[in-house]
């Protein structure tokens, strides 16, 4: 059997839903960061075997930008958690229950 | 060939990704940081076999090079204590597990009722050229939008990681 757009598709969905269990499930802030990416990277792939089998390069430029913003979303990301250490001593989620009433 | 190397691909990124988000060794980010290059390299396998060439550069440079490398820096920056073992709560992963099962159930069943795609693959090729000439023609506004956007978060960065804020 031939790999079409569903296989693609499944992959792209196992892998987002990995990244959104990781999300769900770790406490470290670090690691949370991580799992994020791999969602943006199920997004990633999702766009690109759209664009291979529906005829048009425009996912493939979509990715293109999704892959910049992440870059900088992950710099102000880890420098907003290095802050945030700085002021806490500690990464992970449970401490950072300031807002919890 | 080209299948047994798209399953071998998929295999290795869901396998790594799932030692990301739960190694059952060790719950060190470093580890998951360096299970998470293994996830992103085969990933541009994947792009290799859709043909998206210029994506799966990218994807190696970018992503698993500086992205990871500025993770991998900010481990060593906080160092220890931000790695000390901790009990996981059973509330979070048995919710956390249920949601994203419940999701994937849900994106598998809407993929199964999919509509057959052509079967043919037409050839988009994902080379420099056209990619960039899609860019530079047709997308030049979203193109210097992202230039500033990365400027904004450079100079977002440094003042953020300032000693003293200001």
């Amino acid at each position: 059997m031939t790999a079409g757009l569903e296989h693609y598709l499944a992959v792209s969905v196992l892998l987002f839903c990995l990244g959104l269990a990781g999300v769900l499930t770790r406490r470290n802030l670090l690691v949370l960061y991580m799992s994020l990416e791999l969602m943006l990277n199920a997004a990633n792939l999702a766009l690109v075997a759209f664009s291979r089998f529906r005829h048009g390069i425009d996912g493939q430029v979509m990715v293109f930008f999704i892959i910049t913003v992440a870059a900088a979303e992950v710099a102000v990301g880890l420098a907003l958690l290095v802050a945030l250490y700085r002021r806490r001593r500690s990464a992970q989620v449970e401490d950072l229950a300031t807002l919890k009433l | 060939m080209q299948d047994l190397l798209f399953y071998l691909f998929s295999a290795l990124t869901l396998g790594c990704a799932f030692l990301v988000v739960a190694n059952p060794v060790s719950r060190d980010p470093v580890t998951s940081a360096m299970f998470l290059v293994l996830t992103l390299v085969s990933l541009s396998g994947l792009f290799v076999l859709l043909h998206a060439y210029f994506l799966a550069a990218i994807q190696v440079l970018v992503y698993a090079g500086a992205v990871v490398v500025l993770f991998l820096f900010v481990i060593m920056l906080l160092d220890p204590p931000a790695t000390q073992r901790r009990r996981l709560r059973r509330f979070g992963l048995v919710a956390g597990g249920t949601v994203a099962a419940g999701l994937a159930g849900i994106l598998g069943s809407a993929l199964h009722r999919l509509p057959p795609a052509p079967t043919q693959p037409p050839a988009v090729e994902g080379a420099t050229v056209p990619l960039g000439e899609a860019l530079f023609r047709q997308y030049v506004l979203p193109f210097e939008m992202v230039s500033c956007l990365l400027l904004v978060a450079m100079v977002g960065v440094i003042l953020l990681s300032r000693k003293d804020p200001a």
